[in-house]
Parts: structure tokens; C-alpha cells; sequence
């Protein structure tokens, strides 16, 4: 499991994230929600240590990631993790099977006689074709930049998945084609899902958890079930994505 | 206007600060990671080898003026374009050639360092880096850092070797002065002392760009537009402090009687 617990994250005078409390719950697909520049994206790069927090502890099995100062034990507890970026995020200098096997070389032993077997595995699991890895990152579509950004991350079995707004970008067909494939990864390997989204459709598909983060703190934890019958009028503008609300008025007022 | 220069040198320490934690990493990394060899070797090739024709060039014809303008001068003065050969490698060994291949390989080389780890960062490929179980440093950086290290100093030494030919050529078919002669002149007054002090400005120069230009790389912020901004603050940056270290270079072997 992994615990947020009074997390902090500033950029000078803007503090975007105020006081987080979360848990994040083993096996489980737990989806934060919350609009533009919310500071969804920063605490998820903030659990991966990829931006350093201002406050508070994210507790992974026990030990304060945001505390690691040596190098080495960061980059083991960074293991745990794989993050799928919001573009990609793939080494243009590189094929996509060079893209797919590039984490096995440092993050796992497997002799290199192997990599093309993985690759073509974690290429089929996503849905791409074997020639799939032929190709340059600059030949693909936006969602296949995902998928092949997903086989990527799975290539060296992370326990925890880090999606930061996996269907942004994406016509609906292909969101949802992802909303599924976050949901295989789940069933069929047991993943922890932590989901950055605006997207409703698919957050009510994929979660067991959402949590909506509103001015830098955790507004509503709860199911998707909860989410659909709620009366808190801040998430219930959200979830019926209406441009009347609470937070529109807040807006007007700073 | 004071804190308008108090700003810019709040940025210029800043800047320096965070240039100098990225050498620390180099260091750190260097000692416990695996060396990216294929990457090096990659690196050679675009810094070193891709940069030697126009180095050679630069050198030839600044080899070539020099003994144009040092022969006429001379010639004006003493009545014979005496020591053209000396004045030559003299002015390339210990400052031309270290000085104008560095420039040649920041703007070339080191621009295109600055544009591709710049590049890498705006699109997320350098945190990529560390989800994926290495990290910047390891990856990009110290590849670059020995190649820039090693290919800078060997450049310098092809530099050398080509403006002296340049001057050679000059001496010879448009000043009139003997072949041998102008070889002995060449080497009449030079000394090891005189080679290590451009060896050594050229190994200090290779460093200088390195980490320029990889900084500037890694702390690209804002798009296409930061990458363009990083590019040519890191040309600019290198060029201005090549000539400026150059004279307390200088001054500081001199001072050791190198």
C-alpha cells in the first residue's frame, strides 16, 4: 500500500499542492480527478520522485520516498513504479523495440538473446502488431504511442502504474480502448493503477477508487458508485462536466 | 536597475550552482554506474570525427592569414619575412588552436548537444530516463563529458597540425621563404613546455563545453522555444567564457612556467 499523508508541493509563491491525504490501495485502479493545473500530474511525479515535495510523506511499504536523499536507494524504490507519460514520452532516437526493451538493460537481469521474445509479447499484449517494432516513434499515432509507451513500462513488471491522463488527446474509440487495456493490466497481472484523468467516462469505467483533488487537497475519496450519487455540488459540477458551479464561481472571485 | 542586476546575478550564481551539483552527479555516477560505451562511441563520432573537417578548415586558413600578415609584417619591419614559421605555431599551439576549435566545436557540436538533451527534456524523455532505471547523468551526460574530453584535445592537435601546414603553404608559394626553412623555424623554439600549455587549455576547454552545453540541455524549460533559447545561450555562453578562461589560462601557466 502506499500512503500520502499531508503531501506538499510549491513553486515559489504557488502552492499547488496543500495538504494531500491518500492511500493508494494494493491491486486496485485508483483514479485522481480534478480540472486543468490542478496538480494532479505533480503528485504523481511527486510519488515518483521525478519532482521533490515540499512537505508531508508518501509512504511506500513503510519507507518516506519523498526522504530518499541517496541516489542508488532512490533508483531501487523507483522501481516499484512504471509511469505511463501523457505523451509518451518515447526516445525519438530510438525504434519502438528499442523503446520496449530499454528498461530490461537496467532494471532487470534478462540476457539479451531475450529481448526480442519480450518485446513481442508486451507489443501483442498492448494490441500492436510484431513490425509494430520496426518503426520509429515519429511513425505512430497518438494512441499507439501510448500502447507502445504501456509495453514499455510493462517490459520490466512494475507492481505500480502510474497513468498521467492515459486517454488526453485520444478520440473516443481509442480511450477507450485504453480504459480496457488499464483494466487487463489489472486482472491479468495484479498491477496497482494510480489514474490521472479528467476524463469521466473513462474514470468510472477503470476505478475502484476515485479521489478528487481540489485547490491542493483530497475534496472526495470514494467508488464510483459514490462519485454518481454524490450531492458535494463541487464534484457533482465536475462529474456532469457543467460550466455552472461552484467552481466557475470561485474562479470569477480570484 | 540595481535589481535588475542583482537579478542577473542571482541567475548567473544560481545557474552556476546548478552546473556544478551536475558535475558532482558526473562524478557520482561515474564511480557506480555502468559507462554507456555505444552512446560514447556515438558521441565521438558526432563530436570528434563529424567536427574535424571544419576545424581543419578554420585552421588551415587562419594558419595561412597568419603567415601572411605575420610574413608582410615582419618583412615591412626587418626587410625579410624572418621566423614566419615560429610566429605560426607559436600563435596556434599554445592559443589559436585550443581557442578556435573549441569555438568551432561548441557552435557545432555543442549546439547540437544542447538541442537534443534540451529536446529530450521538454518532451519528458529525460524523466523517462529515470523511470526506466537510469537517470540523465548516466545516460546522456557523462557519454558526451568524455567524449567532448577526449575529442576536443586530439582535434586541437589535428588543428595545429593543419594551420602549420596552412602557413607552410603561404610561406612557401607567396612569400618566398624555403620550405626548410620555414620547417626549422617551426621547430627551432618549441618545446614541450609550449605544447602542454595548449594541451592543457584544450583539455580545460573540452570541459568547459561539455558541461555548458549538457547543462544547458538538461535545464531546458518551454517548448520549442526553450529548446531554441538553450541552444544558443549555450553557443553564446561557451564562446564568452572560452575567451575569457583563455586569458587566465594564460596567466595562470605562465605563472607555473608552462
Amino acid at each position: 500500500m502506499i500512503e500520502i499523508k499531508h503531501l506538499k508541493k510549491s513553486f515559489g509563491a504557488h502552492h499547488v499542492l496543500q495538504d494531500v491525504n491518500l492511500n493508494i490501495e494494493e491491486g486496485k485502479v485508483t483514479t485522481i480527478l480534478g480540472g486543468s493545473g490542478s496538480g494532479k500530474s505533480t503528485l504523481i511525479k511527486c510519488m515518483m520522485r521525478l519532482q521533490n515535495a515540499t512537505g508531508g510523506q508518501i509512504l511506500l511499504n513503510g519507507r518516506d520516498i519523498t526522504k530518499e536523499q541517496n541516489p542508488m536507494r532512490l533508483a531501487a524504490l523507483r522501481r516499484h513504479f512504471g509511469y505511463l507519460f501523457q505523451e509518451g514520452a518515447l526516445f525519438d532516437s530510438m525504434t519502438v523495440g528499442e523503446n520496449v526493451a530499454f528498461g530490461l538493460k537496467y532494471l532487470t537481469d534478462t540476457p539479451l538473446e531475450k529481448y526480442p521474445a519480450i518485446i513481442q509479447e508486451k507489443l501483442a499484449m498492448v494490441g500492436l502488431k510484431p513490425h509494430v517494432a520496426e518503426l520509429n516513434p515519429s511513425e505512430l499515432s497518438g494512441g499507439m504511442r501510448k500502447r507502445v509507451s504501456l509495453a514499455r513500462v510493462l517490459a520490466v513488471n512494475p507492481k505500480c502504474i502510474l497513468y498521467d491522463e492515459p486517454t488526453t488527446g485520444l478520440d473516443p474509440i481509442m480511450s477507450d480502448i485504453i480504459s480496457d487495456l488499464i483494466l487487463e493490466m489489472k486482472k491479468r497481472l495484479g498491477v496497482t493503477s494510480v489514474v490521472i484523468t479528467h476524463d469521466m467516462h473513462s474514470a468510472f469505467k477503470i476505478s475502484d477508487y476515485i479521489a478528487f483533488l481540489y485547490e491542493g487537497k483530497i475534496m472526495m475519496y470514494g467508488t464510483p458508485e459514490e462519485f454518481r450519487k454524490t450531492d458535494n455540488p463541487y464534484v457533482r459540477q465536475f462529474v456532469d462536466g457543467s460550466s455552472q458551479g461552484p467552481i466557475q464561481m470561485k474562479l470569477m472571485k480570484d | 536597475m540595481i535589481s535588475s542586476i542583482g537579478k542577473l546575478m542571482i541567475n548567473w550564481m544560481t545557474q552556476l550552482g546548478e552546473a556544478t551539483n551536475m558535475v558532482r552527479s558526473v562524478l557520482f555516477w561515474f564511480t557506480r554506474a555502468r559507462f554507456e560505451f555505444k552512446q560514447f562511441i556515438n558521441q565521438c563520432v558526432v563530436i570528434g570525427v563529424d567536427s574535424f573537417a571544419v576545424t581543419a578548415m578554420t585552421s588551415l586558413f587562419t594558419g595561412m592569414v597568419l603567415a601572411l600578415q605575420g610574413g608582410n609584417t615582419i618583412g615591412n619591419i626587418f626587410g625579410d619575412p624572418i621566423y614566419v614559421g615560429t610566429l605560426v605555431t607559436f600563435s596556434l599551439i599554445r592559443e589559436l588552436g585550443p581557442v578556435l576549435t573549441a569555438v568551432v566545436i561548441s557552435g557545432r557540436a555543442g549546439a547540437a548537444v544542447t538541442a537534443h538533451i534540451g529536446t529530450m527534456a521538454v518532451t519528458e524523455q529525460l524523466d523517462a530516463l529515470h523511470t526506466l532505471g537510469t537517470n540523465p547523468t548516466q545516460y546522456l551526460v557523462i557519454p558526451r563529458m568524455t567524449a567532448f574530453l577526449l575529442s576536443v584535445p586530439i582535434l586541437t592537435l589535428f588543428s595545429n597540425l593543419f594551420g602549420v601546414f596552412g602557413g607552410y603553404l603561404v610561406a612557401k608559394y607567396a612569400l618566398g621563404i624555403p620550405g626548410e626553412v620555414y620547417m626549422s623555424d617551426v621547430t627551432a623554439f618549441m618545446g614541450v613546455k609550449d605544447f602542454m600549455h595548449g594541451f592543457l587549455k584544450s583539455f580545460v576547454f573540452g570541459f568547459l563545453v561539455a558541461t555548458v552545453c549538457c547543462y544547458k540541455g538538461v535545464s531546458t524549460r518551454g517548448g520549442a522555444e526553450g529548446v531554441g533559447k538553450a541552444t544558443t545561450g549555450a553557443v553564446v555562453t561557451c564562446i564568452v567564457m572560452i575567451l575569457v578562461l583563455d586569458y587566465f589560462l594564460t596567466a595562470i601557466l605562465t605563472a607555473f612556467g608552462i
